[in-house]
């Protein structure tokens, strides 16, 4: 036997050059390009990927290393809250509204982001970029399928979960978070690290995983809070390598910038938009509050930011195109979209509701400037109504904007008192906008979203009923033959929280007074 | 006041589960760095720190009487902000290069 040689062990920066760098080669069957036809065309222009570095240096074996034990640790919170019954100690059943909102329009994106994050990690023809491409497509699917596990149990409890990725290709207001991330895939790789790794991920996504996450906890869902930090986890690799594809491309060359620059102003303002969803879900769904939207965004967003942006500067890059809007609308798009769901709560797999006194006085409290003023009097009418038996239900459609499609329901920068609405002309079409910033989009790639699958157009033209209905029958409800064709329960899904079985299950399940007894919670459920 | 002289100091933060792993490693990293401050929300603890924070392998070492390697900390991580330097003794976060 030889004597043992010992080695001195590689540091981490020298083990991960180890394992990262010389694993490529160039073709030469067939010429480069034609084998990575996708990293050029946009026009960014790379001279040495070797200078692409991965900060966290994790590497292969590392990686499947703390992914099993993250693994691990999640399931075990998983299976002792299903065996525990865990769902009849949350804080209220109006709280499972937000996992609805969850399944059935975060969940699909990490299935959209694993097929992007593999797209890419096959096109870049740098070896760096590709292993972190392939690492965050892997974490992809695993957030998609645990939060699909951890959901399920959910299922097994309440209406409006059975249907999620049916309802993500159908159902009107999932065409916002589909059609972001089909914007997103159907672009070149360095403009979909640009849209998710970096926009969506480094600038907005705390807002989704951390303080939500943290309301999941204070509502004594254990569930959602560990699948979510546990996703958030893998984030934190995620934000990095948005941050350091940011930087890749804009110390490559100079001539870079403007077209990061264009990105950034795009895919800010996206992805602001997209999570108007998530700024209703803390102001409105969460019964147990630990922030307000708007102090999440100052948290998150404006300090956060600003120092990215700060940062950034040196580069050449300022903050994004559309900031001080954003920043302006954080005293009113989570109220803005909670009436517009209220009203259309007919046509939406999830419960709405007026917030109970206690709340809307919470939302007064962290909304000095607006609440009161512009938001208040409408939930009071709107309960006015609700009391004397007349909920309100809107059974027209709205005009949705054609890029976020999202329906035109913010205000004009600056009069909160006035819908916002721009247009524009292409090949003698009108197509419409909820803002400067939509509108800007639609206009630098017109032919891109002049072919966006919008909802409401869609009905109109008759593509969303169920083959074999005919329109011209006498009696013909067409918002009925819609949510049979987007495989809604109607009655069970939709309408009122209040008179909706999920609240009439809840109390039975925990023992409390079963609500319903009242005349006027009965005319809840009624459209 | 004179904002318009003094430059903006720009903070970092890191966050992890709160559970008894992260114990440890907030606890040297509150004796590791002056100016660094832990919040808690829900489930959470959060660091702040202005300019620049640091973890020590060997301050979390001391603390535990236990090998630690600092790629455990993806375990319980939760967020971050600021640019990473990371080896096998330190990892900081800053808005330096």
């Amino acid at each position: 036997m030889d004597a043992p040689v010992i080695k001195k062990k590689l540091g981490l920066k020298d083990r991960y050059a180890a394992m990262t760098r010389g694993l490529a080669w160039d073709t030469t069957y067939q010429p480069m390009e034609k084998v990575f036809p996708f990293d050029q065309y946009e026009g960014i222009k790379i001279h040495d990927w070797d200078k692409w570095e991965d900060p966290f240096r994790l590497t292969m074996d590392a990686y499947w290393k703390y992914q099993g034990e993250k693994e691990k640790k999640l399931y075990a919170v998983i299976e002792a809250f299903a065996q525990n019954n865990g769902q009849l100690g949350i804080s209220d059943a109006r709280y499972v509204n937000a996992l609805k909102l969850f399944i059935q329009g975060v969940t699909p994106l990490e299935y959209y982001a694993h097929r992007g994050f593999a797209h890419v990690g096959r096109h870049f023809t740098g070896a760096g970029a590709r292993v972190a491409a392939q690492m965050q497509s892997i974490d992809e699917l695993r957030h998609y399928q645990t939060e699909t596990h951890a959901l399920s149990h959910y299922n097994k409890y309440f209406n409006g979960l059975h249907q999620p990725t049916q309802w993500f290709d159908r159902v009107w207001y999932l065409s916002v978070p589909k059609s972001f991330f089909e914007d997103a895939l159907s672009g070149g790789p360095f403009e979909f690290l640009t849209a998710v790794s970096f926009s969506f991920e480094y600038v907005l996504t705390n807002l989704l995983f951390v303080p939500f996450m943290s309301g999941a906890a204070h509502n004594g869902d254990m569930s959602t809070v560990t699948f979510g930090f546990s996703a958030q986890s893998d984030e934190s690799r995620h934000m990095t390598l948005g941050i350091e594809c940011i930087k890749f491309m804009l110390e490559q060359d100079p001539a870079n910038v403007p077209i990061v620059q264009r990105w950034i102003d795009k895919w800010f303002w996206r992805g602001y938009r997209l999570l108007t969803l998530v700024a209703m879900m803390q102001d409105y769904m969460l019964p147990k509050r630990v922030m307000s939207w708007k102090e999440s965004w100052e948290m998150y967003v404006e300090e956060n930011g600003g120092a990215l942006f700060r940062d950034l500067a040196r580069y050449g890059i300022r903050e994004p195109k559309g900031w001080k809007q954003a920043c302006e609308g954080k005293d009113h798009i989570s109220h803005q979209a909670w009436n517009t769901f209220y009203n259309y709560g007919a046509a939406a797999p999830f419960h709405t509701w007026i917030p109970k006194e206690d709340e809307l006085q919470w939302l007064s409290e962290k909304y000095p400037d607006t609440f009161d003023k512009y938001y208040r009097p409408r939930f009071e009418y709107l309960r006015e109504e609700q009391k004397a038996g007349r909920r309100i239900y809107s059974k027209t459609l709205p005009m949705l904007c054609n890029t976020c499609q999202i329906p035109l329901l913010f205000t004009e920068p600056g009069d909160p008192t006035k819908i916002c609405h721009r247009e524009t002309e292409y090949k003698g079409d009108k197509y419409h906008f909820c803002s400067d910033g939509c509108k800007d989009v639609f206009e630098h790639e017109p032919e891109k979203y002049v072919q966006s699958w919008l909802p409401v157009q869609q009905i109109y033209q008759g593509h969303c009923f169920k083959p074999g209905v005919d329109p011209t029958a006498e009696g013909f409800d067409p918002l009925l033959a819609v949510l049979d064709w987007y495989g809604m329960n109607v009655g069970r899904d939709n309408f009122d929280f209040e008179g909706s079985e999920d609240q009439k299950n809840f109390a039975a399940w925990r023992g409390d007074p079963v609500p319903g007894a009242t005349a006027a919670a009965d005319q809840g459920a009624q459209p | 006041m004179n904002a318009s002289t003094a430059p903006v100091v720009s903070s970092v933060f890191i966050a992890f589960q709160d559970n008894e792993e992260s114990r440890p490693v907030v606890d040297a990293i509150l004796a590791d760095n002056a100016q660094a401050s832990a919040t808690y929300p829900p489930g959470l603890v959060k660091i702040n720190a202005p300019g620049r924070l640091v973890i020590r392998r060997e301050t979390i070492e001391e603390q535990t009487g236990q090998r630690f390697n600092l790629q455990q900390l993806h375990v319980n991580l939760v967020t971050l902000s600021g640019y990473i330097d990371e080896d096998d003794d330190e990892f900081s976060l800053s808005w330096e290069h």
